[in-house]
């Protein structure tokens, strides 16, 4: 009995691996069956869904405005101390004194793309953008100014 | 050069059974085989292991401390880098944890939907498992099949969360976004190809010979080596220990769902393999059932900006892809945590190694560590 178990033993193990060997063969042959992405060569139709978290950005519309109001709201909600909210006081037509935003600073470099800080946001100022290829030359280049030289805040938002 | 010195000379004091003619050897940290940062100091008597000292701290991010410093909506983004392959499941234990003591009732739109992204997060995780597992010994054809289904969940879950590994989706009282409109289809799809794919996977690997004489009665544990070094998920269910936290204590709503907690009574390493495997499948059905019954409402419960949670101690526990997690809050009514301790799967699957692969060949060592599913930012934190 020991010699038909072994024979045994030895068919099944051959047949195991042609199964093996077939699943191979049958990819060798079916080459649209391969899914392989040829990144970077494919980044024209690379299609990033709209929530993807790349990195933090302050849309500005066509007349240079944006909706940050200074409240720090994001500053608070960061747990990295990502975000940086310089203000400053604008004078109003009025006469009045108004709160505003001289910069808010953003470094990259510490970001964990959380979602914190958008989430924070009572009046949508910030968003995340799809961007992902991050890498630069120097360091110093990772901290960015989100709001634009000379814009500020739209009409209305409060 | 002081750090190799001194490994040599603790290794010295351990008694070695073998005497003259044992030597040492390092794998690690950075061999392709321990899956990350992890030493092993391996004591050998010709191919015979005599002792194995896991050396760890490569990684160590102090992630408890970490988390002191931030408020109860912050800290649940560190965990995703704890156990990073299930970091829905983490991030997950973290929200129940703060609602419990918050007492906040989360949506059951917001529990359907975080159970179904544990669920698919726990397919992508032993999917991944699976083809490292095989490129362990030495097979590394099925690591891209693997990778091919991971691929589609990664997808999903970047279109729903905004990111593919560290999330961060989970926010005390529900979930940080509505699912994607696209959510259900791409599921479907996505179960469609994955029963389309299954069979592949015991084709190329279960069914093979050679696998089979790799994993067949190597690295044996029994119950009670389970139980006392404390292993919990696939490890110990493999010996044939009933530990399913989603079983035993349900959180959200595993008690209404119909599934099977899979037990392997071998303790085998080809036992561990098998209980992966069936759990795909069992995740596989949770996903079907819940894909078509989201209930209408909200995904996020209506919770303060500020959250404090009182004065108290507080632990939730759930099931991650790799074991038990426990989340232990000390709260001293404030906005920050006075102490946070997580009691991760991995540390206690990784401790069983030296009793598992004591006195086998070191060429089981690897095969027999990859049925542990070892990941180590989980076991240092």
């Amino acid at each position: 009995m020991f010699l038909v178990d072994y024979i045994k033993d030895v068919f099944g193990a051959i047949k195991s691996l042609a199964t093996g060997m077939k699943r191979t063969g049958y990819y060798f042959t079916h080459h649209k069956e391969i899914i392989t992405q040829q990144y970077p060569d494919n980044r024209d139709t690379l299609n990033l869904p709209e929530r993807f978290k790349g990195e933090v950005v302050m849309p500005h519309d066509e007349h240079n405005e944006h909706r940050c109001t200074g409240c720090t709201a994001c500053e608070l909600a960061c747990p990295n101390g990502t975000i940086k909210v310089i203000t400053k006081f604008d004078i109003t037509p009025d006469g009045k004194k108004k709160k505003a935003i001289d910069k808010l600073v953003y470094h990259l470099e510490l970001c964990t793309m959380c979602n914190l800080c958008v989430e924070a946001c009572p009046s949508d100022a910030i968003k995340m953008a799809q961007t992902f290829e991050h890498s630069v030359f120097d360091r110093s280049q990772l901290t960015k100014v989100l709001n634009k030289p000379g814009s500020k805040i739209m009409e209305g938002v409060e | 050069m002081y750090r190799e010195t001194q490994i040599v000379s603790d290794v010295s004091k351990v008694p070695l059974e073998g005497g003259e003619g044992t030597f040492t050897i390092n794998v690690g940290p950075q061999h392709p085989a321990t899956h990350g940062v992890l030493h092993l100091v391996i004591t050998l008597n010709g191919e015979t292991i005599i002792n194995i000292e896991p050396h760890l701290g490569y990684i160590h991010r102090s992630i408890e401390k970490m988390c002191e410093s931030l408020t109860y909506r912050q800290f649940i983004y560190v965990t995703s880098r704890m156990d990073y392959l299930s970091a829905h499941i983490n991030n997950h234990a973290c929200a129940l944890c703060v609602e419990k003591g918050m007492q906040i009732e989360v949506p059951a739109r917001a529990q359907v939907i975080r159970v179904l992204m544990d669920e698919l997060t726990r397919i992508a995780s032993h999917e991944l498992w699976w083809g490292a597992m095989a490129m362990d010994v030495g097979a590394f054809t099925p690591f891209f099949h693997a990778f091919r289904e991971r691929e589609t969940i990664n997808d999903i879950m970047e279109e729903t969360c905004g990111a593919r590994l560290t999330m961060n989706y989970m926010v005390p009282g529900g979930v940080m976004h509505d699912i994607h409109p696209n959510f259900q289809k791409r599921v479907k799809d996505f179960l469609q190809l994955y029963k389309s794919k299954i069979h592949e996977y015991d084709e190329l690997v279960t069914g093979n010979i050679i696998f089979q004489n790799r994993m067949k009665g190597v690295g044996v544990l029994s119950a009670e080596d389970v139980i006392s070094y404390g292993c919990t998920g696939p490890v110990a269910r493999g010996s044939g220990v009933s530990c399913d936290i989603r079983k035993l204590y349900p959180y959200e709503i595993y008690d209404k769902l119909e599934f099977d907690e899979v037990l392997e009574t071998a303790g085998d390493s080809f036992a561990r393999y098998l209980v992966r495997l069936k759990e795909m499948n069992q995740s596989i059905r949770i996903v079907e059932q819940l894909i078509d019954n989201i209930p209408e409402g909200d995904f996020q419960a209506k919770t303060k900006a500020v959250l404090k949670l009182p004065k108290g101690e507080f632990y939730t526990r759930v099931e991650t892809a790799r074991g038990e997690l426990g989340v232990y809050i000390v709260s001293e009514g404030g906005t920050t945590p006075y102490r946070i301790k997580f009691r991760s799967p991995g540390f206690s699957n990784l401790s069983i190694l030296n009793h598992m692969v004591k006195g086998a060949k070191i060429g089981d060592l690897i095969a027999a560590m990859g049925t542990l599913d070892l990941v180590i930012p989980d076991i240092d934190r």
